[in-house]
């Protein structure tokens, strides 16, 4: 393969590293510094690309962030592929693997685009919601075919093999691009002692300095470059970034950095390496350097591949050596678009013609062209190109002076390139991020930064200061400005002296008029990657869709990959123009991060996968592991669930769990509780304010039961809390609601009660806690104590300090499930030790491990709710038959009192939480089954409650239910059916929720 | 009038399209309209086509501040799905369901509503008891809707990780097939047409500065553009903006605003059909009929009409996609946005009465206005037309946040879009 | 992202390490039983909602768990100030 576009000197491109690189399956060869579309330009490929909704044919037009075109699938494996990567991005590596998006059977003869040339003026904007409606029954296959044409590259298939990584940084200013007013900015401030960060999304700093043949000094600019980057490279507090899109910009000056650390060397980051990383950036002074973007102009056909923007023109010459035709033809309604043509000349190929729209233009590069005997022609246009997969010729024509109309007759002029200059819009994406809105400039042509409240400055271009010189001195400027609001002082810098040049005045002009009105001649492209055409534009004005923001969204302006950087500013001038306002008049331009597209890995980082969420594991989990424990997440806790034996179904682990505890003794694992520490003298007092029961007369050594609600009147945690010293208690919690209860506790005590003395720590790690349970517990626990166990020494709701298994510990004598039970509190690393001494001693009692589901049976077989399955944030105290918790009398009107007094509280016929007994003790309800009175009544059915807890009680034989029934407590004995989605319909029997032993006999023994 | 079909496209495309019609014209407001609404949002523009087509109100105008369809109708995530707990809820929603399944049809204009299907994941025991109870009280209620298990949901969505090997497994989900996406621009302008079709004014780049209000009724408004405007009754649907109307009008409202952020992809070729919501793993997406995957998640936990929230909140989000979804890791976010939403304390809009007579508000529609855009305007413009609630709309009146008949649908709905 | 001044540990910290908590300066009525449902409801539910200045109560829920208020102003999201619970602002919002 020859590189026929290449020229044989120039450029920053390394002619002794060729590489090798595939494009929809065919090799071909670039060199080290290329880009993806520098080398693809040096190969002579024309179409990259197929346009999203006519399928035209489509070539490379920018050479940076702004290009809508060049948007390829990259990846040499399934893995590895990347959708929608910008050619003019992609640095070229050696085996990359790329091809084009859209096209079939390729892009070069799509047949797709034979639908869009026939099909395409049936496709105006908006079409969509002006059809496909009838008959109603076919939109689902109107949609499917819609949906084939959507998108543009691909998802990979399979996982990504890379990592991600993020790091926090601070800095006293960041500078966000390296072009000459960045680098100003970065080596005043640096050299001024600041801690600074300069990130630049190119794969080297310069900036414009790369791509232009400019001296500074007399010397070539990229000296200039050289000297800054290693003095900067000498700072130990200086960052630099290159490869490093500033792609954010949130509030009190927080910016995100993607950096991209491989993706310039291979398909996947070499072992060891991240791919890419984000830098959460904390900046005490933000300088914006980011430059601007050239705006091509519209004109007809202006997307055959060969137009493209001037600039990049003369950045694919400079930079890449790279000639991307043989005749141009250059459009330009200004001085800068000269450039494209002097350096398609000095690189020794033909310029066809240097069509001006200025009448009188004049300035030092009109004088160098002239000079070079360029064929000029001035007060016209290029109103249309001829062409289909290459720009063959053009039509050029003389122009009013308002550029409204064409004003004489037409000559054709052959060309396959097509340059074109209608300014330049400076890139102000980050100054809108965090709500400013740009302001319009006459004078510029352009949005320039609004008023921000961010400690931001902005330097060159981005205000519309286009000259070296210009851009040097602002960004020393932003540099001391930033400098001197930090308090630090400026040190001394000497600025190159760069080449004045002098421009003339240029023409405001977007659109290109033709012969024919907007809608009828050939399209005139404003947003390439949708498809966006001026006569589109004109119509949503047309109907009606005025504001800018209407036309873009009704034209789907500005959406694209590359967000409008080309497009959006001749799209609001045709708008305009059609609506009979001014730019400024029609709207404002906001722009939202990201200024260009980030990897979602990258955002992720490391936090998923493994690494998601943290887990939190008991003391005993390594135990519970080896004996093949089933796990469930609560919260972020791994609980055991249950500890099935080979060959057991979950039900007959359940069974045999619970019976062993009932007949015998079981343990629960019951660590994750919340635990709060509660000192104080003024701690009872609290407690009683925050629970809805009394706690003035708890004694030292005993425990009970609380129940918190919200300031609501509704239940929303519960546990027990005992008296460890006059002043000092502790609490529990549920294990999901611990932090929720700390927090809570904290919140009244700092805000609405700080005058009482009262202190709150976690201790939830502190501590091991396993339950044991069942008529054998206290032999049991008796042999591991010398302490006196014994009904008499410690009865129920009683707790102690004592020994056990040879560790200091606190036993609380409370029950979760009905049974003689004592909790085991040990300091957690002893938390394993006291556990494997229980099952040494509990062999003989058969002592059986249960988990988080037995624990749910055997308390539901008691009729004890747990807060979050019987409550939803919905019900109180007396709504759960729990008034006995509550004491209305207590001084205090505690938390929760004055809300359950509500009018909606206390009407009648609430939903109450009741007990529920299949007529058949052999079904168990689903959880969650929605309970009827009449199962006949048509839908929608009333309904007066679900079943919150439902399980098959091998204890009882039967299953058993607690759900809710609105007024159910006053409804014993009577009947509720519960309408399956599988058509059965259950009954069940309103009962008392306590099926086994209501009077308490088995754990006061 | 001008009919929207394929055939009409064909025929105006061989005049290249330039005698197109106004979708809606740009009339100057009258001294006095039967109604006036304030806010041309997707539910003001509801509101003034019902009560124009459905119950013969058509001496209405609606006074937009900005541009039709510009606030969250033009930010949210086009979810729609009406598998509510609570009944009330559920009958307002599947109210807003069905017009949803003749809308284009009724307005002539294409709202791309595609009822591809919503799936609420579960990844724990408590999950799983919530959508069981959550479904079967859909199915009761006539709302479309079933359990499926992880061998279900991966059928549906190929390339989601539903294995037991992830942080918090996918134990199974709830799936409403008449679930789906609309094109939410697409609703505001069909609605605005269709109301200007049947004689509503439409004023835009209008800013209501005050409510007229004498002896506790409310006779117009003032504007600061056309001066006085009066009506004989007035509903406010401005969503974020209902604090500053009600205390115009001298009340209070149990109202916050916080900001909610969105996000979408690059556009890629289709390989996601369904809305996939996550409350745990905090996080949903579909994919656009453009290709984008549209994803988003909670508020952010501060007030803020900043149209932006923390950035946080957004890795959190994707986070949560590429562990549903590790292939999309490669994949790149294209754009973020935030929209500012006022939310009530128990997740449910307000429908309501005012402590001013003929004065009627409509807002506080949280995270969850878009799907309800049709049944929240048909509902609101029956309460507007008859000076009293429609019988859906009962509920939620702004009163309950003091008796305590709250509708919470917060532990059912968590992220509630 | 928030830069938020935590009043007690005297140093900026990003807003990760906090939870805002709604409006500031909501006392709990003294006594609730003498409250309306009316009055219950307000207190329990209705908010300020500004856009502009707005007091506010964060918690510096990774850091050192107290509470300390705000003035934020809700539409720049510039913070005024922080001051500790008991203290009043200096910004005034409008009422």
């Amino acid at each position: 393969m020859t590189q026929k576009n290449r020229l044989q000197s120039g450029g920053r491109i390394d002619r002794s590293k060729p590489l090798t690189f595939t494009y929809n399956g065919k090799q071909y060869k670039g060199y080290q510094g290329d880009t993806l579309a520098s080398a693809m330009l040096a190969n002579g490929i024309d179409v990259i690309g197929r346009s999203f909704k006519y399928s035209r044919p489509r070539g490379i037009i920018a050479a940076g962030a702004e290009e809508p075109n060049a948007i390829m699938q990259l990846g040499a494996t399934e893995a590895t592929q990347v959708p929608n990567v910008r050619a003019t991005q992609q640095e070229l590596f050696n085996g990359l693997v790329s091809g084009a998006t859209n096209g079939w059977p390729s892009v070069d003869t799509d047949v797709m685009g034979v639908l869009g040339k026939v099909g395409g003026n049936m496709m105006p904007p908006g079409f969509y919601y002006k059809t496909f409606m009838y008959p109603q029954s076919m939109w689902d296959t109107y949609e499917s075919i819609i949906r084939k044409a959507a998108g543009l590259g691909r998802s990979p298939l399979e996982n990504d093999p890379d990592m991600y990584d993020k790091v926090n940084q601070h800095c006293d200013v960041l500078v966000v691009g390296a072009g000459p007013a960045g680098l100003a900015a970065a080596l005043t401030a640096a050299r001024s002692g600041a801690r600074v960060i300069i990130a630049d999304e190119q794969s080297e700093f310069g900036g414009s300095l790369l791509s232009s043949k400019e001296t500074l000094n007399g010397a070539p600019a990229s000296e200039w470059v050289s000297f800054v980057v290693d003095e900067l490279r000498g700072y130990d507090d200086v960052m630099m970034l290159p490869r490093s899109t500033v792609n954010g910009y949130h509030d009190h000056n927080f910016l995100t950095i993607h950096e991209r650390r491989t993706d310039h060397i291979a398909d996947r980051a070499p072992d060891g390496q991240v791919r890419q990383r984000m830098h959460r950036v904390r900046a005490k002074w933000v300088v914006l350097a980011t430059g601007a973007h050239e705006r091509p102009l519209v004109f007809a056909n202006n997307d055959v591949p060969g137009c493209m923007v001037a600039n990049a023109v003369s950045t694919y010459i400079t930079r890449y050596g790279v000639v991307p035709g043989n005749d141009l033809v250059l459009m330009t309604t200004n001085d800068s678009g000269y450039q494209a043509a002097l350096d398609w000349h000095d690189a020794g190929r033909r310029v066809a013609a240097v069509v001006d729209t200025r009448k009188n233009p004049s300035g030092d590069r009109v004088d160098a062209a002239r000079k070079r005997g360029l064929n000029l022609i001035t007060g016209s246009a290029v109103i249309e190109v001829q062409g289909s997969k290459r720009v063959s010729g053009v039509s050029v024509a003389p122009i009013s002076a308002d550029g409204k109309s064409v004003a004489g007759s037409v000559t054709k002029i052959s060309a396959d390139t097509v340059a074109s200059s209608g300014g330049w819009s400076p890139v102000i994406h980050l100054s809108c991020h965090t709500g400013s809105r740009p302001v319009w400039n006459e004078e510029v042509v352009g949005f320039l930064p609004g008023p921000t409240v961010q400690k931001q400055l902005t330097a060159g271009a981005i205000n519309g200061s286009y000259s070296t010189s210009k851009a040097l001195a602002e960004g020393q400027q932003a540099a001391l400005d930033a400098i001197a609001a930090l308090g630090m002082k400026a040190a001394e810098v000497v600025l190159p002296q760069a080449v004045e040049v002098n421009e003339g005045q240029p023409m405001t002009l977007f659109h290109i008029p033709h012969l024919k009105s907007t809608a009828k001649a050939p399209k005139q492209f404003v947003d390439y990657q949708n498809d966006v055409t001026a006569a589109g534009i004109e119509l949503a004005c047309r109907e009606g869709y005025e504001s800018i923001e209407h036309v873009k969204r009704y034209t789907a302006m500005g959406f694209g990959t590359d967000q409008g950087k080309l497009g959006n500013i001749n799209g609001m001038a045709v708008a305009a123009s059609a609506l009979n306002k001014t730019i400024p008049e029609t709207g404002t331009t906001i722009f939202r991060p990201n200024y260009t597209p980030v990897t979602f890995g990258a955002i992720a980082g490391r936090d998923c996968g493994e690494l998601f969420d943290p887990k939190r594991y008991t003391a005993m989990h390594k135990w519970h592991v080896e004996n093949g424990a089933k796990f469930e997440d609560v919260g972020q806790w791994k609980r055991p669930w249950y500890f099935p034996k080979a060959g057991e179904s979950m039900q007959d682990a359940l069974n045999r769990e619970c019976k062993a505890t009932r007949e015998s003794v079981g343990i629960l694992d019951a660590s994750t509780l919340g635990k709060i520490d509660i000192q104080g003298k003024d701690a009872r007092e609290f407690l009683g304010r925050v629970y809805t029961n009394a706690w003035a007369k708890l004694a030292v050594g005993k425990c009970r039961y609380g129940l918190m609600c919200g300031e609501d009147g509704m239940v929303f945690d519960d546990g027990v809390t005992s008296c460890l010293g006059e002043n000092h208690f502790v609490m529990t919690t549920t294990s999901g609601g611990a932090a929720r209860v700390y927090e809570w506790l904290e919140l009244y005590h700092q805000t609405e009660w700080p005058e009482m003395e009262v202190y709150f720590n976690t201790v939830t790690d502190h501590w091991a806690t396993m339950t044991i349970s069942g008529p054998n517990s206290r032999k049991l626990l008796q042999e591991l104590t010398d302490y006196d166990v014994s009904k008499e020494n410690l009865g129920f709701m009683d707790w102690r300090e004592m020994q056990v298994a040879g560790v200091p510990a606190r036993v609380f004598r409370i029950s979760f499930t009905g049974e003689l039970s004592f909790e085991i509190n040990v300091q957690a690393n002893y938390g394993l030790h006291v556990w494997e001494k229980l099952f040494e001693h509990g062999a003989k009692y058969n002592l059986t491990p249960y988990g988080t589901e037995t624990m749910h049976i055997l308390r539901a077989e008691k009729g004890f709710i747990i807060a979050g399955q019987d409550t939803d944030g919905s019900v109180h105290p007396y709504d759960l038959g729990m008034g006995w918790c509550v004491s209305p009398n207590k001084p205090f009107s505690f938390i929760g009192k004055r809300g359950m007094a509500r009018e909606d509280c206390v009407r009648p016929n609430r939903k109450q939480l009741v007990g529920l007994k299949t007529l058949d003790p052999n079904v168990v309800l689903p959880e969650g089954a929605q309970g009827v009175l009449d199962p006949n009544a048509p839908i929608p059915m009333p309904m007066v409650g679900h079943i919150t807890s439902s399980y098959w009680s091998a204890n009882l034989g039967r299953s058993i239910a607690m759900g809710f029934v609105k007024g159910g407590l006053d409804k014993m004995g009577e009947k509720v059916f519960y309408p399956l989605a599988d058509g059965r319909v259950i009954e069940a029997e309103i009962c008392s929720p306590i099926f086994l032993d209501p009077k308490g006999e088995r754990q006061n023994v | 009038m001008q009919k929207y079909s394929g055939f009409g496209l064909f025929k105006h495309s061989l005049n290249h399209h330039e005698d197109w019609q106004r979708a809606w014209r740009n009339p100057t407001p009258k001294k006095k309209y039967d109604v006036i609404i304030v806010g041309g949002g997707g539910h003001g523009l509801a509101t003034a086509y019902y009560l124009a087509k459905q119950f013969g109100v058509t001496n209405v105008a609606v006074i937009e501040k900005g541009y039709l369809g510009g606030g969250n109708t033009a930010r949210n995530t086009t979810i729609v799905r009406s598998n509510y707990l609570w009944d009330e809820a559920a009958h307002l929603y599947e109210h807003a369901m069905k017009l949803w399944e003749g809308l284009s049809q009724d307005l002539n204009y294409n709202v791309m509503f595609s009822q591809r299907g919503v799936l609420n994941l579960g990844h724990t025991l408590q999950d799983m008891r919530d959508i069981e109870r959550r479904v079967n009280a859909n199915r009761l209620n006539g709302v479309d809707g079933e359990v499926l298990d992880p061998k279900q949901i991966k059928e549906i969505v190929p390339h989601m990780d539903c294995s037991e090997n992830t942080r918090y497994p996918i134990m199974g989900a709830s799936w409403q097939p008449r679930g789906g996406v609309a094109r939410h621009d697409a609703v505001a302008w069909g609605f605005a047409r269709g109301a200007d079709m049947h004689g509503v004014d439409l004023i835009q780049q209008t800013e209501v500065t005050d409510l007229i209000i004498e002896d506790g009724t409310i006779t117009g408004v003032k504007t600061n553009r056309y001066g006085e405007i009066k009506a004989d009754r007035v509903g406010c649907v401005v969503a974020g903006n209902s604090g500053v109307l009600a205390k115009m009008a001298g009340f209070e409202l149990p109202l916050e605003s916080h900001p909610l952020q969105a996000l979408v992809s690059e556009p890629i070729k289709p390989i996601l059909d369904t809305v996939v919501m996550s409350n745990h793993v905090h996080g949903y997406v579909s994919q656009s009929d453009k290709g984008d995957l549209v994803i988003g998640a909670g508020i952010d936990g501060y007030n803020g009409y900043g149209q932006r929230g923390s950035f946080p909140t957004i890795e959190h989000t994707v986070q949560a996609i590429v562990e549903l979804f590790p292939i999309f890791s490669r994949v790149r976010m294209n754009r973020q946005w935030g929209g500012i939403v006022d939310t009530c304390p128990d997740a449910c809009p307000i429908i309501s009465e005012t402590p001013v007579k003929n004065l009627f508000f409509n807002c506080g529609w949280g995270t969850g206005g878009f799907k309800a855009t049709p049944g929240s305007g048909n509902v609101f413009a029956a309460s507007l037309a008859k000076g009293e609630m429609h019988e859906l709309a009962k509920p939620f009146s702004m009163f309950r946040f003091h008796n305590g008949a709250l509708i919470d649908e917060h532990g059912a709905a968590g992220v509630a879009h | 992202m928030f830069h938020i001044y935590c009043p007690h540990c005297g140093e900026y910290r990003e807003e990760e390490e906090f939870h805002a908590k709604g409006q500031a300066h909501i006392a709990r009525p003294l006594d609730p039983e003498a409250c309306s449902d009316k009055e219950w409801g307000e207190y329990l539910f209705f908010r300020k909602n500004p856009r502009g200045l707005h007091h506010e109560l964060w918690v510096h829920a990774a850091g050192c768990r107290k509470f300390f208020n705000v003035t934020r102003d809700t539409q720049t999201y510039e913070i005024k100030e922080v001051y500790k619970i008991g203290e009043q602002p200096s910004f005034v919002t409008e009422e």
